[in-house]
């Protein structure tokens, strides 16, 4: 045996040293693998074939490998190295096996592991030697087959790293090569694994016991760099063997063993002396090399992403070029766009922590880097799909949005990016669309005010590749951005770029999608429209002016369908405009503003109101000409408010048909009309008399006499300066005594027994209103007459018993005696009341 | 000791966008027994938000609303009083006292809850009173200028009733109290 140097014997002559004692091995079949160490053949199939069989073996190799191991101990104990040595190469002879797939094997080597460390133990103590390290490490060299030999070697070289009686740099130099000798992937991986695990806290790090002026970081990387390299070769060499059909185990048992590699890479994170220099200048492109040069798939992703979780982000930042350089080279099928997307996310929140790293940002033009990067792999991966490119993207804009967020360029530059890829590819799978989604999300979230989104020139172009339900899926989210953020969008241009955007809920975009949508869907997306409308506001009366013009324009596209949604909010956004000029206009001549007043405003509500009639919706029409009309009388607008009054009036008798519809529309004109002040006599008797004509002409009698007798309020107003037209009240309350009456007939005839009295005790109640008020026309007689009718009423035979009328008699009667007992001027009119 | 909440005139979303968040956060499902509501909610997801708060929902019809099936008049009876709900458009001249007494009178209740003119009142008279609730987002009223959002909460105890009225001025919520006491129980 020749030696070198350092006492460490040369790595290529291989011993053959037979065991003198036979062990029989229990349990095994009759064809045992033998394997002659130079013969291991790259081609031996290391697929384990049925599970059962797998455990019968493992069981086997388990209980070998304790059977020997509990002679070693014994041979320990007795301090017979020979012995030990022997029985511990026989325990590590079934490693050698080739039955067991990766998850059994390493089960099988945890017990070995378990066992060597015990020897390591022993070894440590110098007087348990019986010989120098140097001869022991010698001496394990004589085993009869490589993998117990090696095995052996790297736990001995522990100890001697340990003893320092040698460089640690040239013993694990020696070790790290030795292990050539298995080239079987499977057993070399756990081989080399457990030489990593022995070193590890053996490296000539900075401040490590080991390091001196032989043994230097360089070593410590050189050595965990090598160990890589092989691990990685022997873990490429798996994909290839065996048949193709069983591709996919092999995989599996591929992603098994990963960390197995992986951990080298942990090693050199861990090691502190690599700074960046170092690691710019010999381990990044030592890695990368075998990365690239590998080519293989499952590597390349796996140890790209090890490195970027592995190693501080401020190196990665420093060595962005170099890093993403490697990008392009990889094999098409690698997911590198996952690999990009975590180091954008690592940045991302590398960024996040403080402030203070912002500038490295600036200064290594991270953005630029990643962007070109991001360019060149989807150029070279041309048949990725859009929804991979879209999703790069997105992890790009999260990633800018993050370090440079006031740099709006770059976001609008990322969606133009995103523009170019989406154009020409026609309708977009749903992965594509929900990853456009989210990047469009996101500047919403992260600004918080649509108008910054509205400011990105790129945003509506991306907007415009999406399909109709995407569209209407990505207004929503913007509209709930806006109503989460309060924000007031307020100038007309904005809300006009606004109402572009969402045009998915503002109009059919596409002919027959009519009918896919849920009605209560619908509404609750044009509610969500109606909403958004209230949050368009402006100070200044000339612009609001000019986003209620804007927004009118673009509702007006959305059909029957969306108009009884659209137009009341908009309508209420005017009024409220009304009111604000109104009050400024006292101050103010109507020529010198432009064109924000009331006027101007009523003639657009009006224009607006009627395009209602297309739907129709004759009921809202009326009840918001009417509440125009009001707004109307607050300006001292007569023949504004008159023409609102007509516009009511016509839909009342040409539209509204339905009975019930027809007493609220009156109660809401009678109401309305009571409280005109701006009315001239004229106008106002043609309104009236139009509505008491309506009153009386409701199709069941109650409602006409209750009607009739509501428009007695239209002759008196409270007012200083109101009408009170004591007669023309009079006149009404007896119109409607006599509805009432024929009421009464009407029930005689058809039931054969007198109606109820109630309309009678209402009337009675409003002649005692009147009364009260002061309308000389109301007499205390014709009260008294009232009086005496619905109790004689109340007492016939014939009468149907009603205990809400007697209630509300006894009621209105209790009213009468409380006015009584009053005293003052109104005791004494009422006093004449004989209850 | 029954918990009544009288709202009314929301106009969500037609005139506002949401019940106010000051008040929402008061609103504790469970807490609140009964609630009346006046009308103008206008749309379900109000309704399903009040059904939320207490499954005792009472709603009359507001010339607005969404749905077409809340009766115009609801009466119910809490402890000794019978309270009277309707939204108002109905009677003329609107938010007119005299008025509002006679449907009191021609319902027999003690109290009478009534809406549209979103300003807040409360009348008390020798027979009971008369409470408009306001608008519970302080909506556009072509009757009334600046409306402050308000509700109205009635705890009844016996023959007792305390009102308490919440008014959200300038973002802040502040609080009213009104006593009324009947003088007899109903019969």
């Amino acid at each position: 045996m020749s030696k070198t140097k350092s006492g460490l014997s040369n790595p290529i002559q291989v011993h053959n040293y037979t065991s003198p004692v036979t062990v029989v091995y229990r349990n095994k079949p009759a064809t045992q693998n033998h394997i002659d160490p130079q013969k291991t053949k790259i081609g031996h199939t290391m697929i384990s074939d049925g599970g059962e069989d797998e455990e019968k073996w493992l069981t086997a190799g388990i209980a070998g490998l304790q059977q020997n191991a509990f002679y070693m101990h014994r041979a320990l104990d007795s301090n017979n190295i020979k012995d030990a040595l022997k029985y511990s190469a026989q325990m590590l002879s079934e490693l050698r096996t080739s039955r067991l797939s990766p998850h059994k094997y390493y089960e099988l080597y945890m017990r070995a592991f378990d066992e060597l460390r015990k020897l390591e133990i022993f070894f440590k103590e110098e007087s348990n030697r019986s010989c120098s390290i140097i001869e022991l490490y010698e001496l394990v060299q004589h085993a009869g087959n490589i993998l117990p030999r090696l095995y052996l070697l790297c736990t001995v070289g522990s100890v001697y790293i340990r003893s320092k009686e040698a460089p640690a740099k040239d013993i694990l130099k020696d070790l790290v090569e030795m292990c050539r000798g298995i080239q079987h992937p499977l057993r070399g991986l756990f081989l080399r694994s457990y030489l990593s695990q022995v070193s590890r806290d053996k490296l000539p790090d900075i401040g490590s016991e080991y390091e001196g002026d032989e043994n230097t970081v360089m070593d410590a990387v050189e050595f965990v760099l090598q160990n890589f390299t092989e691990m990685n070769k022997l873990w490429v060499r798996m994909q290839h063997q065996g048949p193709v059909r069983e591709k996919e185990k092999r995989e599996k048992e591929r992603n098994e063993l990963r960390d197995l590699v992986g951990k080298n890479l942990h090693v050199l994170g861990q090691i502190e002396g690599i700074d960046l220099e170092l690691y710019r200048d010999v381990v990044l492109p030592r890695v990368l090399e075998q990365v690239v040069n590998c080519k293989d798939d499952l590597a390349q992703y796996y140890l790209m992403d090890c490195i970027i979780q592995v190693f501080p982000d401020e190196y990665h930042l420093q060595t962005l070029e170099t890093l993403l350089g490697a990008c392009p080279q990889l094999q098409p099928s690698v997911d590198i766009k996952t690999v990009l997307s975590g180091l954008m996310e690592r940045l991302s929140n590398y960024a996040a922590s403080s402030t203070e790293v912002l500038p490295e940002f600036v200064q290594v033009e991270a953005f630029a880097k990643l962007n070109n990067a991001i360019g060149q792999v989807i150029e070279a991966q041309a048949d990725m799909p859009v929804f991979g490119a879209v999703a790069l993207y997105s992890s790009l804009l999260t990633f800018t949005l993050h370090v440079h967020p006031d740099r709006l360029d770059y976001v609008d530059q990322i969606l133009g990016a995103c523009v170019s890829k989406i154009a020409g590819k026609g309708k977009l799978e749903a992965k594509a669309t929900k990853q456009i989604v989210a990047l469009l999300s996101a500047p919403l979230e992260k600004y918080n005010d649509i108008d910054t989104a509205l400011k990105l020139s790129n945003y509506p172009l991306v907007m415009e590749y999406l399909d109709d339900r995407t569209n209407k899926v990505m207004s929503n989210v913007i509209i709930q951005s806006i109503m989460k953020n309060k924000t007031h969008i307020s100038t007309a241009d904005k809300v006009g770029a606004l109402f572009e955007l969402i045009k998915g809920l503002i109009k059919d975009l596409d002919a027959d999608n009519d009918d896919e949508m849920d009605e209560d869907d619908f509404k609750e997306e044009q509610n969500s429209v109606a909403r958004l409308i209230q949050m368009l506001y402006n100070n200044d009366p000339e612009e609001m002016l000019k986003i209620i013009c804007t927004v009118r324009k673009h509702i007006l596209t959305g059909g029957p369908k969306r108009l009884p949604f659209t137009v009341p909010p908009l309508i209420y956004n005017a009024l409220k405009l009304v009111r604000r000029v109104q009050s400024q206009d006292d101050n103010v001549s109507e020529e010198e503003t432009a064109s924000a007043t009331p006027k101007k405003i009523f003639q657009i509500l009006n224009q607006t109101i009627e395009t209602l009639s297309m739907v129709p919706v004759p009921d809202l029409a009326l009840r918001l000409y009417l509440e125009c009309a009001e707004a109307a009388n607050d300006c001292d607008l007569e023949p504004v408010a008159y023409e609102f009054f007509t516009q009511a009036y016509i839909l009342y008798e040409e539209e509204i048909s339905d009975s019930k519809a027809q007493v609220t529309a009156l109660y809401l004109i009678i109401g309305t009309l009571q409280r005109m002040h701006t009315f001239g006599v004229e106008n106002r008797d043609t309104l009236t008399h139009k509505a008491t004509g309506y009153s009386a002409k409701l199709l069941k009698k109650p409602d006409q006499c209750r009607a009739v007798y509501a428009c007695s309020h239209l002759f008196w107003v409270e007012d200083q300066d109101g009408v009170k037209d004591g007669e023309r009240v009079l006149l009404c309350l007896k119109r409607a005594l006599r509805i009432a009456n024929a009421a009464q007939q009407m029930a005689n005839v058809t039931k054969g027994s007198s109606g109820s009295v109630m309309l009678f005790i209402e009337i009675l109640n409003k002649y005692l209103y009147f009364f009260e008020k002061g309308n000389a026309q109301i007499t205390v007689a014709s009260i008294q007459g009232l009086i005496e009718l619905v109790t004689t009423e109340m007492q016939s035979d014939t009468s149907t018993s009603d205990p809400a009328a007697d209630a509300f008699f006894a009621s209105t009667i209790r009213y009468i005696q409380s006015q009584k007992d009053k005293g003052g001027a109104t005791g004494e009119k009422f006093e004449a009341i004989k209850v | 000791m029954v918990l009544v909440m009288a709202i009314g005139d929301l106009h969500i979303p037609h005139r506002a966008l949401e019940f106010p968040t000051k008040f929402k956060s008061m609103l504790v499902p469970g807490k609140i027994q009964h609630i009346i509501c006046t009308g103008n909610l206008c749309i379900k997801e109000v309704h399903d938000y009040l059904k939320s708060l207490t499954p005792n929902l009472h709603i009359t019809r507001g010339e607005y609303d969404e749905d077409a099936r809340y009766p115009e008049i609801e009466t119910l009876t809490i402890e000794q009083f019978k309270l009277g709900l309707s939204h108002g458009h109905q009677v003329v001249p609107w938010g007119d006292f005299d008025s509002l007494a006679m449907v009191q009178r021609q319902l027999d209740v003690d109290i009478l809850v009534s809406g549209h003119s979103h300003r807040f009142m409360v009348y008390k008279h020798e027979m009971g009173m008369v409470i408009n609730p306001g608008s519970a987002t302080g909506s556009y009223s072509s009757m009334t200028y600046d409306v402050n959002p308000s509700i109205v909460l009635m705890d009844i105890d016996g023959l007792r009733v305390v009102v308490y009225v919440y008014e959200l001025v300038d973002g802040e919520v502040k609080v009213e109290k009104i006593d009324f006491k009947k003088t007899s129980t109903t019969t």
